[in-house]
């Protein structure tokens, strides 16, 4: 698909992309336990970064470190591409009863949505990935935001010693085992964004408990 | 936009009263402004004088204590737990926080921006009703709860949504009466006599003419207008209102307002030329009500027939349930309950005193034992009692107690018909066994606490959790005070009592199931009683006897006392008298949902989050009893 703009020339950017921009032009680095923080999940078509796609993101903010249901977001999205095997586990179909908008349109909204606030997934690779390339689509660059994964977040958690699986990461249905979350909508973009959601807080009460941490230095803290 | 996680939060709130009572737009409303958060253990939500945030709580998991800071310490006052919503009464009285709110072990609460809720709150009028009703039982003393009336108008709350009004209203069918004739200070001494506040002046055809109530009397005779010997044509309120039978207590109401009057005569046509067959009192009306204990005080006090104590034994049932409906705390029912039914004790023995021929020849008490010993009789179960009398010679002690045994023989009887049912062990007043002077009764616990056997360690579990129910203080207090005094002796006694304390174990299976009957008609049922609740009573028992307390036989106060007495344990202590006040109050609504003493817990018909809470009382009944194993040394015992 060809679209209108050109990733060199910044002066044909589209709008919504511009004011994203501009959110990160002061490079502050504020206290973690006072920042908006945006947790999310995004269901797709399968695991291939390049052929597969995006079927629904979901995503809940963290201000304060509460979760805060006025500021969610939930979208799904027409593809051509579909996946029988993945239907089972996300349960979204091709002509599924859901109000569904275009890709383009859908990461417009998410990147409105996001703006500079940190952005946390579990295994966030994979998510990050996928957004990414859905922005390459677009002609636009990749995601600016500080990532974290609660994956490796909960690890930092834990001595080796104690670990249950080690050497591995952890599955989000493990760790919510561990943290006692009830897994509730598990597979639905926005039901896995909120299980993720409270394991970040149970994991940054530990990681943080004097509420000091920087939005950049939660990465580089641990535990032992 | 659709919103699972707003849709999920929904799902959960719509279990717990007051979103239960919540249309579902409303509810929709509000779980999509829910703010989520968590708290680790030992973290405070707010601190009493905090400034009121714009939320209120609900707690989704763990538990939050609430805590008042009184002088020097903080006191625990209530805890919540999952389905329980705090932190909403500042926001509605524009205060700051009057409390602390600390998680007790980790927790996730849902708050309810205020401003989402007032909107719909206010709308809805079940809903206000359930709040007021939880602000009422957050507040310990009277004055504030007086205070607190300001929430009434604020909430403009209906008080009685079930058209109470248009039933008929039932009058007292053979009042008290006189001739005109009658000297004022014959018809006095009349109306002491039978404890009542008016009487009904009627000719010889028995035509009301006219009313003489206490007013009348300090009006018109102790201002000395009027000699006592004045007849009592003279002085009576007259004319009498009239009415036939099957008036409405709205139409009495009205009428007594109308006319300034409290007292209304029913007669055969309803006019005051025939002859009166009732009479309706403004009181009579109060007490019908059954909503109001300090009228059912009244009531008791004036009953003078064991029909009429039934009647009254029947309201508190009512009372009860309102209040479990209302989710008012457990400690707060308990007292109003236990106070009323021991009232009712009180003056059903009164009464049958009065029914014997002669008036007793020694002083004696009358002492209630199990769960009534212990306060914590919440629907009437089997009676348990004894008669303890005092010393007499050898020569007059069969005649005495002959005479105690008749007397209990027609007090057991009144309690069964009161509904108390007779017990069926036979542990009464009314058997010999249980019948006896002083003396015997001290050299009955002595053999027990002595020589222990299966059969005394049981009858002592029964005795020892026993309350002065009528009668002479003087003679329990000798009896508990023997008892302490062989206890000192008894090590055997409180191993053999610490083994029976454990012979239910944990009611948790291998698989975390429950474990349940497996024969009788209670097949598959869980029986909260001798499962979970004897042991947290055995346990309290036993540790409270060997600490020498004495005086105090509810086993949540026992547990909270033991909390003081032992600092070291105060944790464990604490969560098993929250978790028998959880119990009793699972076995309350049960009984009430089934009409029955709610012993029989269908495991099926409960729901998940029952079940769960349920299962959360277990794991302090499985920590006291390795306390009790390590400290009374039973593990050779078992």
């Amino acid at each position: 698909m060809e679209w209108p703009w050109n990733k060199s020339n910044k002066n044909e950017l589209p709008q919504f992309w511009k004011e994203y921009l501009a959110t990160f032009k002061e490079s502050k680095d504020p206290l973690l336990s006072r920042t908006r923080i945006v947790v999310y999940d995004t269901e797709t078509t399968g695991f291939d970064i390049k052929n597969d796609r995006i079927l629904s993101i979901g995503a809940i903010a963290i201000t304060s470190g509460v979760i805060d249901l006025s500021d969610s977001f939930e979208i799904y999205i027409e593809q051509e591409i579909f996946n029988e095997e993945t239907v089972k586990i996300h349960g979204i179909l091709k002509e599924g009863n859901y109000q569904k908008v275009a890709e383009e349109e859908a990461i417009e909204r998410f990147i409105r949505y996001l703006g500079n606030a940190p952005l946390i997934a579990h295994h966030a690779v994979f998510d990050q990935r996928m957004i990414n390339q859905a922005l390459n689509r677009m002609g636009l660059e990749k995601l600016k935001n500080v990532i974290y994964d609660t994956g490796l977040l909960y690890k930092k958690t834990k001595h080796f010693i104690s670990e249950s699986i080690p050497e591995q990461s952890y599955t989000l249905d493990a760790i919510a085992k561990e943290l006692n979350i009830s897994m509730e909508d598990r597979h639905t973009a926005a039901g896995d964004a909120f299980i993720t959601a409270l394991v970040f807080l149970k994991t940054v009460t530990k990681l943080d408990p004097d509420k000091k941490l920087t939005v950049k230095r939660l990465n580089r803290s641990s535990l032992f | 936009m659709k919103n699972t996680i707003a849709e999920r939060i929904a799902d959960f709130l719509k279990k717990f009263p007051p979103f239960n009572l919540l249309e579902k737009d409303d509810l929709k409303a509000i779980s999509e402004n829910v703010k989520v958060h968590y708290l680790d253990k030992g973290r405070h939500c707010f601190t009493e004088n905090d400034e009121r945030h714009d939320q209120f709580y609900f707690v989704k998991d763990g538990a939050v204590g609430l805590y008042k800071n009184d002088g020097d310490e903080e006191s625990l006052v209530d805890i919540c737990d999952e389905g329980d919503i705090f932190g909403l009464r500042p926001l509605i009285t524009q205060e700051n926080y009057q409390m602390s709110a600390l998680a007790n072990e980790e927790s996730v609460l849902y708050g309810i921006p205020i401003q989402n809720f007032t909107a719909i709150a206010e709308n809805e009028k079940k809903i206000s009703n359930y709040l007021i009703a939880s602000f009422a039982s957050n507040t310990r003393n009277p004055v504030e709860l007086e205070k607190g009336g300001k929430l009434f108008t604020e909430y403009k709350v209906e008080r009685n949504p079930d058209l109470f009004e248009l039933q008929t209203a039932t009058y007292i069918s053979n009042p008290i009466c006189c001739s005109p004739e009658t000297p004022v200070k014959d018809a006095a001494l009349k109306m002491r006599n039978q404890k009542i506040g008016s009487i009904i002046v009627v000719n010889d055809q028995q035509v009301p003419l006219g009313v003489i109530t206490n007013s009348d009397i300090r009006n018109k005779i102790a201002t000395g207008d009027f000699s006592i010997n004045t007849q009592a044509s003279f002085i009576m309120s007259s004319p009498v209102i009239t009415q036939p039978s099957g008036i409405t207590i709205a139409q009495a109401q009205m009428i007594m307002v109308r006319h300034n009057i409290r007292h209304i005569c029913i007669t055969e046509d309803g006019t005051a030329n025939t002859k009166l067959i009732g009479m309706l009192s403004e009181h009579d009306i109060m007490l019908s009500k059954a909503n109001n204990p300090s009228v059912l005080i009244k009531g008791i006090k004036r009953a003078k027939s064991i029909k009429t104590l039934r009647e009254i034994r029947l309201k508190i049932g009512v009372l009860l349930k309102a209040y479990i409906d209302q989710n008012i705390p457990l400690s707060h029912v308990l007292k109003i309950v236990s106070e009323l039914n021991s009232l009712i004790l009180d003056r059903a023995i009164e009464l049958s005193v009065a029914e014997m021929p002669t008036s007793p020849p020694v002083k004696f008490a009358w002492i209630a034992l199990g769960s009534q010993g212990r306060k914590e009789q919440l629907l009437p179960t089997d009676q348990d009692n004894a008669l303890v009398f005092q010393n007499v010679a050898d020569s007059n002690y069969e005649e005495t107690k002959s005479y105690f045994l008749e007397l209990a023989g027609i007090i057991t009887k009144h309690l069964h018909t009161i509904g108390f049912e007779y017990c069926k062990a036979d542990m009464m007043g009314s058997n010999p066994k249980w019948c006896n002077s002083l003396s015997i009764w001290k050299e009955q616990f002595s053999n027990w606490i002595a020589k222990p056997s299966q059969e005394t360690i049981l009858l002592s579990s029964i005795f020892f959790d026993f309350d002065l129910v009528y009668g002479d203080a003087q003679l329990v207090d000798e009896l508990s005070k023997s008892i302490f005094k062989s206890l000192e002796k008894g090590d055997l006694f409180y191993s053999l009592m610490g083994r029976d304390a454990l012979k239910s174990p944990s009611p948790l299976g291998f698989f975390r199931q429950f474990l349940v009957e497996h024969d009788g008609k209670n097949k598959d049922t869980f029986d909260i009683k001798s499962r979970a609740m004897m042991p947290l009573i055995d346990a309290a028992r036993l540790l409270t006897l060997s600490q020498h307390v004495k005086n105090i036989n509810n086993t949540a106060l026992r547990f909270e006392n033991l909390a003081v007495l032992e600092p070291q344990n105060a944790e464990l202590y604490k969560s098993c008298a929250y978790a028998f006040k959880a119990l009793l109050k699972f076995r309350t609504k049960q009984g009430i949902l089934n009409n029955d003493s709610g012993r029989y817990i269908q495991l099926g018909k409960l729901s998940k989050e029952d079940r769960l809470k349920l299962k959360r009382c277990f794991k302090p009944i499985k920590d006291i009893q390795e306390l009790l194993k390590v400290r009374f040394q039973l593990t050779h015992f078992l």
